[in-house]
């Protein structure tokens, strides 16, 4: 039976920690908001790219002069996971659901005898990656600095995945990422970007009528490295408005908690502090009754 | 025949301008080039260069550096890769991506070479273009 005292210092630190989560909570909802809105706004132009480039690819595809971006080496031997996670921890399962994902994937290829290379992006995931996969990773990339993530961010990833491609570092690259839902739903994504695949659900009847100046190949040949920026970009995006959802009803949770905590202490408390009221009560009476 | 036609020109990060247009000039790979109502349907890549929209409002520019705008009979999109209003890009900016653009050049392969030094003298171009 712990002390007054003790119960009272409880209910002192649990209620302190109630606070931090609240705060938690509302700096992520505000947070998340806005990621929300950059989510929003790169939306057309992911779209449109991806519209023209089916397009493109479409008619250019089957032929031998397709670029490598698009075509692939031919091989499929050594696979590039891109796994992104945020830099910071204390927000419910996201960091884990994608590492899961992921492990899965790596443990899939390797067991298929294929060699795995992997760079992770944000902290948390190159802890919880490093125990199984430490010999596997190749580069991390620290986002720990960055405020607000831009498109520069994405294209410097972007830029070393194709520089490592064409110097035939791997020959398929797949980003790991969660996409937005909602603020309790996040679904760990991964997606293929090198070779680029495309979703062929429009643009593959009517780009066909388009001019292109210069040549198909070589708008091709320039927008796929935008291509795959484009795809980093919005998974990095959709990641950062995971991260905020998820950690908002992480400590919605957690402050749920504290607060059936704090009852749960308090009753605990006034019961002891009644128990000992009356401890006391029947000394007295009792020696006053020994008279 | 219709005076204004849809355009967009959206940037990864914004939108910047969603507009009814009665011309755009675009600084094409291969050339600048006018786009009006009823233009062939075309797609192109940019270099860097300043964009002009002339719409009902009045004339508004832009520089932009890579990315491709695509053109039908009833709109145009222009998917840049940076775009910002004329009036607020700074010599700074222009420099920081000079000097990116050159780091670049004399990394580039032999085969890319030109390419990488055509990109240089564009931004140079642009540069002066907004008069720096």
């Amino acid at each position: 039976m712990p002390s007054l005292k003790d119960l009272k210092n409880r209910i002192g630190s649990v209620k302190s920690t109630r606070k931090i989560t609240k705060a938690m909570q509302m700096v992520a909802a505000a947070k998340l908001r806005r990621a929300q809105e950059a989510a929003e706004a790169a939306r057309p132009y992911a779209e449109r790219m991806n519209a023209v480039m089916a397009g493109l690819a479409a008619s250019v595809g089957g032929s031998d002069s397709a670029p490598r971006l698009l075509a692939g080496t031919g091989a499929d031997k050594t696979h590039m996971l891109v796994v992104m996670t945020a830099e910071r921890g204390l927000c419910g399962g996201f960091n884990s659901s994608i590492v899961r994902l992921a492990r899965a994937k790596a443990a899939e290829l390797i067991a298929a005898g294929k060699t795995v290379k992997i760079i992770t992006v944000g902290k948390k995931g190159r802890e919880q990656l490093k125990r199984d996969y430490a010999d596997h990773f190749v580069a991390h990339v620290d986002l720990s600095e960055v405020k607000k993530i831009g498109y520069d961010n994405a294209q410097s990833i972007a830029r070393d995945l194709i520089h490592r491609f064409d110097h035939g570092e791997f020959d398929v690259a797949t980003i790991f990422f969660n996409r937005f839902q909602s603020v309790i739903s996040q679904i760990p994504t991964a997606q293929q970007v090198i070779p680029a695949k495309f979703e062929q659900a429009e643009g593959t009847g009517s780009a066909a009528l388009y001019d292109y100046e210069p040549s198909e190949e070589e708008i091709l040949a320039d927008l796929l490295p935008r291509g795959v920026a484009t795809q980093v970009f919005t998974a990095l995006l959709e990641n950062g408005a995971s991260e905020q959802g998820a950690r908002m009803s992480a400590m919605d949770n957690a402050t749920r908690n504290a607060g059936d905590m704090i009852d749960k202490l308090t009753i605990q408390f006034n019961r002891s502090r009644q128990a000992a009221i009356t401890n006391e009560l029947i000394e007295i009476i009792s020696g006053a009754e020994a008279l | 025949m219709a005076d204004t036609m849809q355009f967009d020109l959206v940037s990864p990060e914004r939108r910047l301008a969603s507009v009814q247009a009665r011309e755009v000039r675009i600084p094409g790979a291969d050339g600048d080039l006018t786009a009006m109502p009823d233009h062939a349907a075309l797609i192109t890549t940019l270099r860097p260069g300043i964009l002009t929209v002339v719409s009902a409002e009045g004339t508004s520019d832009y520089a932009v550096t890579g990315g491709f705008a695509e053109i039908s009979a009833t709109g145009a999109s222009v998917l840049a890769e940076r775009a910002m209003p004329k009036g607020e890009v700074t010599a700074a900016d222009m420099d920081a991506l000079i000097t990116d653009a050159i780091a670049e050049a004399g990394e580039a392969p032999a085969e890319g070479k030109d390419a990488a030094n055509k990109l240089v003298a564009d931004l140079q171009a642009l540069k002066s273009a907004l008069g720096f």
